[in-house]
């Protein structure tokens, strides 16, 4: 480097800027911003998002638009395949697939959608409550906790479905009795972990009252995890209808879900193959549309594990 | 260690019975339960049943009269099957779905680890990707669904296997293969990511710069750390074996248990409903107390005898 | 004495998010057989990453070399596989980490993890290098070595496993230990323990030591040698006694004074306001620029270069020019009073 050309007024102070050496490098941005551009970067959590927006708002208008109704059947129509006039063909009673579909679409999605809303409820209660009291309540609590997690969850389902009349909210509530316990001992492990830290030792030596800790600390602190949770709680039950479905205990004719479709297709698969692969499809999708959004949240929201 | 054997002995115990209680509760309300007079039955069974729970008595004497055959392991008579007993269904039909249940397990395991392995090691290359698209496709399908398709292609198309049964061993490969779908693309994701987690660790960094090779580094300190999320996921996979069994069997022809429960649920055979409930929380509590044994062995951190207690 | 390691205008990049972020950026300067080197600086001052380079255990991507040599012995490391490398590491030069809690391979016995390198780069039988084990603890200070060494880390408590890691890490007599930050996450006398044991064994085995740390203090009682780091590069490098009594970058007057002094009896200690610069987007002039209470027009284009000051100290920072005004030690930075607080 040759000596450079440098006059007397190179060497005047600048005097101390304290706005410029007190500034943040890097753009500064809350989590829940940054996250929310991490989730916007995975092209796949995006995929997901909006086929699950297509698939809700075909679950409305897909019906309708079909001009025929799931339940028409048509003894001189049987197990047409897809054409102009049914989209999806036609299964052995002649009803047509396009028009079961998207009302199989609406039963599943909402079994899927009131299922884990219930988990949650319950699950973010009992795990926040075991959690944040700790001590011999909360030995106690997750103590009956794990005595249901004991049970396979599709047998306390299954037995559940054996005993209560058939039906949607049957198939529901059944779902959620075991359903919420995953979501309870993540919700106290997050709080149990929270619960040490700093800020919240400083808002209770402040003299927060404990709801108040619950609901202005803790709770929003669980979010991300509880929202992951949901998230692949959805496609749990989804599958567990068409599970229980394809056993018989599905929602009970004359109403329709991709399970029960899937189930009545499988006996004639080896001839209509179209008539299982519509149902069966939309589950697919669905069940993985809603693991990519749980995935891309999850990673998201977790910036540890970021690429 | 024998303390905390007995301890956890004393758990399942109470688990137990508590699962026994439900059921016994359960089949009580039971429209047409199996013990309400009202239901029509077989004088023959009727008379077995009048036997063996004494139907008349009170309630808590039945239930303790149930507790009592329970535990001598007698779930009494079939309700649909004259002349069967429910212990001797189970006898029948349990070496089925455990051949069937092993073989699951270990093609999960094994395949999961192996795929989650690569996945980590390749870390954002085509390779990782190609398995997180199908460990994703795995999760995705149902198996009903995924059994078919095997149906479909396997014997069929190609006409490579037995399309049903359960005769020779290539009768166990599609559903075994069915059956371990879904938890083989759920270990693969979460070998993959403990996998990761784990080679950014200090004691990795230190393992490399002992000048040891990356293949050490991997196999030596990597994978036994990386499998412990992998086994405390054992119990939820012998849960998920068992109760896939329900519809692998079913659509394989195969007489196992899986299919004689579903069986007893379609017929409303409460007695054979309730002895293989019992039987399969029993089967999957000991899974987690083994699952927890293995976990204290290969996690030396995990202190499983009491201070003191001889280990 | 003969210079082992010869670091020449080092630069070290990673890509993240499409940008490059240099971490180290034409970094220089040399280790002599035997002595102890501290590299000095705050986090994100590319101390790290300069030592993890000489190791070459830098993920490449996203790390990259930009150019630069990295002569050990007088051979570039930067040119060597990753398998003449894994000859290198453990046995001619090693490493021990900031947490001996993590450091640690919780699922192997102490034992094991020792013998593996013994095993590796001397060709030992396993009992051949489990006994020479028990003798490495019994020389970094375990009691018990012969039960202990069948023991897992969780078994050993914080101070006993950074000793284990120093075991390790000496097995095989090897020429250079990077320290990097070792005694960060001990108690403070766990720490003073920690550092007169390297001591003890330098004296011993006669190994060089760079010594990766953020705490001046821990550098005076080992260190023979300082290299102060800011913004990935050494803006000023002398012997103890020049950093301590004679130094003369605005930034090591900062160092300094942000360290607890023996007779500072209520005084508050003096932060560096501020914080270091992005990386990503490298200041033209001297990195120090935003944050020195004495900067000039002139710091903020121009990288001033480096004033020898003495056969040992060298210094880049523009007030040594004689054209700028003269300025003062600040008090604080005076090291009077200062005795080795360990």
């Amino acid at each position: 480097m040759t000596r450079l050309q440098l006059e007397k007024a190179d060497f005047e102070p600048l005097g101390i800027d304290n706005e410029e050496s007190e500034k943040i490098v890097g753009e500064s941005t809350s989590y829940w911003k940054d996250a929310w551009r991490r989730f916007r970067e995975n092209k796949l959590a995006v995929f997901g998002v909006i086929t699950i927006l297509l698939l809700a708002i075909m679950a409305l208008i897909g019906e309708p638009i079909s001009g025929k109704s799931y339940n028409d059947t048509n003894i001189m129509n049987v197990n047409k395949t897809p054409s102009a006039e049914h989209w999806f063909g036609t299964d052995n009673l002649g009803r047509d697939i396009f028009a079961r579909t998207w009302y199989g679409a609406r039963i599943s999605l909402f079994i899927g959608l009131m299922a884990s809303l219930i988990d949650l409820v319950i699950g973010v209660i009992w795990g926040a409550i075991s959690g944040f009291f700790g001590g011999k309540i909360d030995e106690y609590m997750m103590r009956i906790a794990d005595i249901l997690y004991g049970v396979p969850y599709l047998l306390v389902v299954i037995l559940l479905m054996v005993v209560m009349p058939p039906g949607l909210w049957t198939m529901i509530i059944a779902m959620s009795i075991t359903g919420w316990i995953s979501m309870a001992r993540i919700v106290r492990g997050q709080v149990l972990q929270l619960k040490s830290e700093e800020y919240v030792m400083a808002s209770k030596s402040l003299g927060a009252s404990n709801s108040r800790l619950l609901f202005r600390h803790l709770i929003p602190n669980t979010l991300g995890p509880i929202l992951v949770t949901l998230t692949l709680t959805i496609p749990t039950a989804i599958f567990t209808e068409a599970f229980l479905s394809y056993l018989g205990l599905g929602v009970p004719a004359p109403r329709a879900s991709w399970g029960t479709m899937s189930s009545d297709a499988l006996s004639g698969f080896e001839y209509f193959p179209y008539q299982l692969f519509f149902p069966a499809f939309f589950i697919c999708l669905t069940i993985l549309a809603f693991n990519v959004i749980g995935d891309g949240l999850r990673d998201a929201l977790d910036p540890k594990e970021g690429k | 260690m024998a303390r905390y054997l007995l301890k956890r002995i004393g758990y399942i115990l109470v688990s137990l019975l508590f699962i026994i209680t439900i059921t016994f509760g359960l089949m009580k309300l039971a429209p047409g339960g199996p013990f309400t007079s009202e239901r029509k039955t077989s004088p023959a069974i009727e008379r077995q049943m009048q036997e063996a729970y004494g139907l008349n008595d009170p309630i808590h004497e039945q239930y303790f009269n149930y507790l009592i055959s329970a535990a001598k392991f007698d779930f009494g008579p079939s309700f649909k099957y004259e002349g069967q007993e429910v212990t001797d269904i189970i006898k029948r039909s349990f070496p089925y779905s455990l051949l069937l249940g092993l073989e699951a397990i270990f093609i999960a395991l094994a395949f999961g680890v192996l795929f989650g392995t690569i996945a980590a090691i390749r870390h954002n290359k085509a390779s990782d990707y190609t398995v997180m698209v199908i460990a994703i496709l795995g999760i995705s399908v149902p198996s009903f669904v995924m059994a078919t398709i095997l149906q479909f292609i396997f014997s069929m198309k190609l006409s490579l296997l037995p399309i049903a049964r359960f005769e020779s061993f290539a009768h166990t490969i599609l559903p075994a293969f069915a059956l371990a779908t879904t938890p083989l693309a759920f270990i693969a994701r979460l070998m993959r990511s403990s996998m990761l987690e784990v080679l950014n660790a200090d004691y990795i960094k230190t393992a490399k710069s002992k000048g040891l090779s990356e293949r050490v580094v991997i196999y030596k300190h990597g994978l036994r750390n990386a499998i412990l999320p992998v086994v405390s996921y054992l119990g939820p996979l012998v849960a998920g074996i068992l109760t896939g069994s329900f519809i692998i069997e079913k659509i394989f022809g195969i007489p196992g248990l899986g299919r004689e429960f579903v069986e007893s649920v379609t017929n409303r055979d409460y007695t054979v409903i309730m002895g293989t409930t019992v039987f399969f929380s029993v089967l999957l509590l000991i899974s987690i107390l083994v699952v927890d044994l293995i976990y204290g062995w290969i996690d030396p951190r995990i202190k499983l005898a009491n201070k003191g207690a001889n280990s | 004495m003969k210079k082992i390691l010869k670091v020449n205008d080092l630069s070290v990049s990673f890509e993240t998010y499409g940008t490059d972020v240099q971490a180290v950026r034409g970094v220089s300067f040399e280790l002599e057989e035997k002595e102890t080197l501290a590299i000095v600086g705050e986090s994100g001052s590319g101390k790290s990453v300069t030592a993890y380079s000489i190791m070459r255990l830098i993920d490449m991507p996203p790390g990259k070399f930009d150019g630069g040599t990295i002569l050990f012995n007088g051979e570039d490391l930067t040119l060597k596989s990753e398998k003449q490398m894994q000859e290198i590491r453990g046995k001619e030069i090693s490493m021990i980490f900031q947490d001996p809690m993590t450091s640690l391979n919780p699922t192997m016995t102490i034992g094991k993890q020792i013998s593996e390198s013994l095993i590796k780069h001397q060709n030992m039988s396993k009992k051949q290098a489990s006994s020479r084990g028990v003798e490495l603890l019994k020389l970094v200070g375990i009691p018990n070595p012969e039960t202990r060494i069948n023991q897992y880390p969780h078994q050993y408590s914080g101070g006993m496993r950074q000793r284990a890691m120093i075991a390790i890490a000496l097995a095989c007599n090897p020429k250079i230990l990077i320290a990097d930050e070792p005694t960060t996450a001990l108690d403070v006398t766990i720490q003073a323990q920690i550092l007169e044991l390297m001591r003890d064994l330098q004296e011993k085995t006669g190994t060089a030591i760079i010594l990766i740390t953020h705490d001046l203090g821990v550098v005076s009682s080992v260190a023979s040698r300082v290299a102060v780091m800011y913004g990935g590069k050494i803006v000023e490098t002398g012997n103890v006694d020049e950093i301590f009594y004679n130094p003369k970058h605005p930034y090591t007057w900062g160092l300094l004074g942000s360290m607890p002094k023996v007779d500072s009896k209520g005084e508050e200690l003096l932060a560096i306001p501020g914080s270091p610069p992005d990386l990503a987007d490298p200041p033209k002039g001297c990195p120090f620029v935003t944050r020195c209470p004495y900067a000039m027009k002139v710091c903020r284009n121009n990288m001033p270069e480096y004033t020898h000051l003495s056969d040992t100290q060298k210094t880049a920072c523009w007030l040594l020019d004689e054209r700028a005004p003269q300025v003062e030690i600040p008090e604080t930075a005076i090291v009077g009073g200062y005795k080795q607080h360990v």
